[in-house]
């Protein structure tokens, strides 16, 4: 614990019990782990991810398939599935999420944090008129009289630029970005402090991908909500998010502000996701398409050491021993999980 | 009918795999007035899903077709590919007609080969990576004497070394980049002059995209080998096209040099498209409202009219084209040639910027 700078992830680590001065943050994450029970074994998904979103800001939460991001969604609201084993705290407004019980979890879940899912053609009911699905959280939550449900799902979808009478149509009868409109306007129903936006634009043409983004950004600014926003798309969290986190294999490897992360990355993976996504007009990568070699771990079968390693450019020896925790990569609270980093700091 | 046409020329010998032959001369596969018409069910108008598309791919050159879902870019691969056809216009393969006879397409989807999108879906869970690729190879010459050496030579052409090791292999054991080298083993095997790629990395992991991409260009580099890629991902079109052709609503709305095309778009439309870019750094992203309308009610005048910020700002007007914006169809751009593009503003000479 000594040489680390108060950046080491603390997992597991309860040593900052009396966070003193200041109020909560809106939410807190600490040494989050998720294990899925499976047929071989355990999986770890989740290994060891802290981080903290205060009220009005927005965080961007990148990496690839099976990297553990979803899950961490899940995770808050406890709405994984019972073969999930979870560790470390969630804290929303200060209180511990791990331990609401199952009345308080219900009022949490849309009153207190919202989640928009990927994938809104599913999501919604198929069989039920769009307005009555964006009704039913604010009934059950009493949050509107019965008999002011309607009016206030028309300023809802108002909000997001949906006119009122699509309060009557069926899911179909809506293209995959009007959809996904109806997801943030049930999102924003019972008016949460916190929205956890998992690939909301994910299979969306750029133009609607834009007008979506632009609306989020609308609500959360001056709202005082804050945004967890989950993406494969590195571009896209970039130009909505302030703060960035990266994972890789279940573990956060680098975090600072959005557009340092992107443009300067101080961890090989972030790096080169970063350089996966080309900038059009830049010279550099003009038919030069970048990627990585090889596929990202199994989360049953992780290699020792750095579980990047198999696929850095620039690993060494001791990369095979040694699993680096996040430490401290410059200002702004940079942090990046990579020997080097550990090296330039001293 | 089955005279096998030797040309001399363009064809012969590994031209192209400099990887920058300017294409000129007789392209390699063309749309000519290509229009795609579906009737609709149940009282809906017809769809105009390709309306007049001019469009040349040439030996050796990467195209790409962009466009948003429902512009009618999938419509039109799948019409180069014999597999729709034209309600008006042609599709020519080397110059000569594409022939619809089963037989006659058979040959020809020999030399044309579709890599698809979403390879978990179009690979068969049941068939081994081995008897994946061998399939089209089985299908189009029967059992061959070399089926081994050729299935073993296009896995390692597509980068699954040392192909034994995949052979017995099935779908659901591979990396969704491994599969998606499978789909593209499986079109190589037949030694094709052209892919027609249709999104062939829109389910993958970015960092698995690019070696996809640079395997696309190898290929090219090596073979010669011609593709026409649709996307909707302009940053794909930057990393690999010598050309772009943006489609808007069944038609090639610009279309060019990429360096030309997305680096000073002029079509109203493109330069939509590029400021909403994540990253593209522009100042006032143009945030077209709305969807993409609808094929079967194509507007008359300018088929970008109604959504164009250039006319709806009064821009048009002052440069005394607005009417033409409302009442003429700006035309069918040539198929290949210097950047180009349908729009009365920019003929002009201006761009929205």
């Amino acid at each position: 614990m000594s040489k680390d700078d108060g950046a080491r992830t603390p997992d597991g680590a309860q040593a900052d019990e009396g966070r003193a001065v200041g109020p909560a943050p809106l939410l807190r994450v600490d040494g989050l782990r998720v294990d899925y029970r499976t047929a071989g074994g355990r999986v770890p998904a989740v290994r060891g991810v802290s981080f903290t979103l205060e009220a009005g800001s927005k965080l961007g939460v990148a990496g690839e398939s099976g990297c553990g991001k979803s899950t961490i969604a899940l995770a808050l609201l406890r709405l994984l599935p019972k073969s999930a084993r979870v560790g470390g705290s969630v804290l929303l407004d200060g209180e511990d999420v791990s331990a609401m019980r199952w009345g308080r979890l219900r009022a949490v879940r849309w009153a207190g944090a919202s989640i928009v899912f990927q994938g809104a053609m599913h999501a919604l009911n198929a069989v039920r008129r769009v307005g009555d699905q964006v009704a039913e959280p604010m009934l059950l939550h009493g949050t509107v009289p019965p008999g002011g449900a309607q009016a206030r799902v028309g300023e809802l979808l108002e909000d997001v630029g949906l006119p009122r009478w699509r309060a009557r149509s069926y899911p179909h009868e809506l293209s995959g970005g009007q959809r996904q409109r109806v997801m943030i306007a049930m999102a924003l129903a019972c008016e949460p402090r916190l929205i956890i936006a998992d690939e909301p634009t994910t299979a969306l043409d750029v133009m609607v991908q834009a007008q979506i983004l632009r609306l989020i950004d609308d609500l959360v600014a001056g709202s005082g909500i804050g945004l967890l926003m989950i993406s494969h798309d590195l571009s896209v969290l970039a130009d909505t998010c302030d703060r960035l986190a990266v994972m890789y294999a279940g573990r956060v490897v680098e975090e600072g502000p959005a557009a340092e992360v992107v443009a300067a990355a101080r961890h090989p993976y972030a790096a080169a996701l970063s350089a996966a996504f080309p900038r059009v007009g830049d010279p550099e990568s003009r038919m030069a398409p970048r990627g990585l070699p090889g596929d990202p771990p199994d989360p049953a079968a992780l290699p020792e050491g750095c579980s990047f390693r198999p696929r850095c450019a620039v690993a060494e020896e001791r990369c095979s021993s040694t699993d680096p925790d996040l430490w401290s990569a410059g200002d702004g609270g940079r942090r990046a999980a990579c020997v080097k980093v550990l090296e330039e700091a001293v | 009918m089955t005279a096998e046409l030797q040309k001399s020329g363009p064809q012969d010998g590994p031209q192209g795999a400099s990887g920058d032959a300017r294409p000129e001369g007789e392209p390699l596969l063309s749309a000519s007035g290509l229009s795609v018409e579906f009737t609709g069910r149940g009282g809906r108008g017809t769809a105009r899903a390709v309306d007049g598309v001019d469009l040349d791919l040439h030996a050796g050159e990467v195209l790409a077709l962009v466009g948003e879902s429902g512009c009618g870019k999938t419509t039109l691969a799948r019409t180069l590919l014999g597999l729709e056809r034209p309600t008006a216009g042609r599709v020519l393969f080397e110059g000569r007609p594409l022939a619809y006879g089963a037989r006659a397409l058979k040959r020809y989807r020999h030399r044309v080969q579709l890599v698809q999108q979403d390879p978990a879906g179009s690979l068969n869970p049941r068939h081994t990576v081995y008897d994946a690729v061998a399939e089209g190879l089985r299908i189009h010459e029967g059992a061959t004497a070399d089926e081994e050496r050729r299935v073993a030579g296009a896995l390692s052409r597509a980068g699954l070394r040392p192909p034994e090791r995949f052979y017995l292999r099935y779908p659901h054991e591979l990396s969704g980049g491994q599969r998606q080298r499978v789909v593209i083993a499986g079109a190589l095997v037949l030694e094709p002059e052209a892919l027609v790629a249709d999104e062939p990395v829109a389910s993958l992991d970015a960092s698995v995209r690019g070696e996809i991409l640079r395997l696309l260009l190898d290929l090219r580099a090596d073979l010669g080998l011609s593709a026409l890629v649709v996307t909707h991902d302009l940053g794909m079109a930057w990393n690999i096209a010598d050309r772009v052709a943006v489609m808007y609503l069944g038609r090639v709305v610009e279309a060019g040099p990429v360096e030309e095309v997305l680096a000073a778009p002029r079509h109203p439309y493109t330069q939509a498209l590029m400021s909403v870019l994540p990253e593209s750094g522009a100042e006032e992203p143009q945030v077209l409202a709305g969807e993409p309308p609808d094929p079967t009610r194509i507007p008359g005048g300018c088929r970008f009219h109604a959504r164009c910020p250039v006319l709806a700002s009064g821009e048009a007007e002052r440069a005394g084209v607005a009417d033409a914006c409302r009442t003429q169809d700006p035309g069918v751009l040539s198929g290949s040639g210097p950047a180009r593009v349908a729009c009365h503003y920019a003929a002009l000479g201006r761009t929205g910027d």
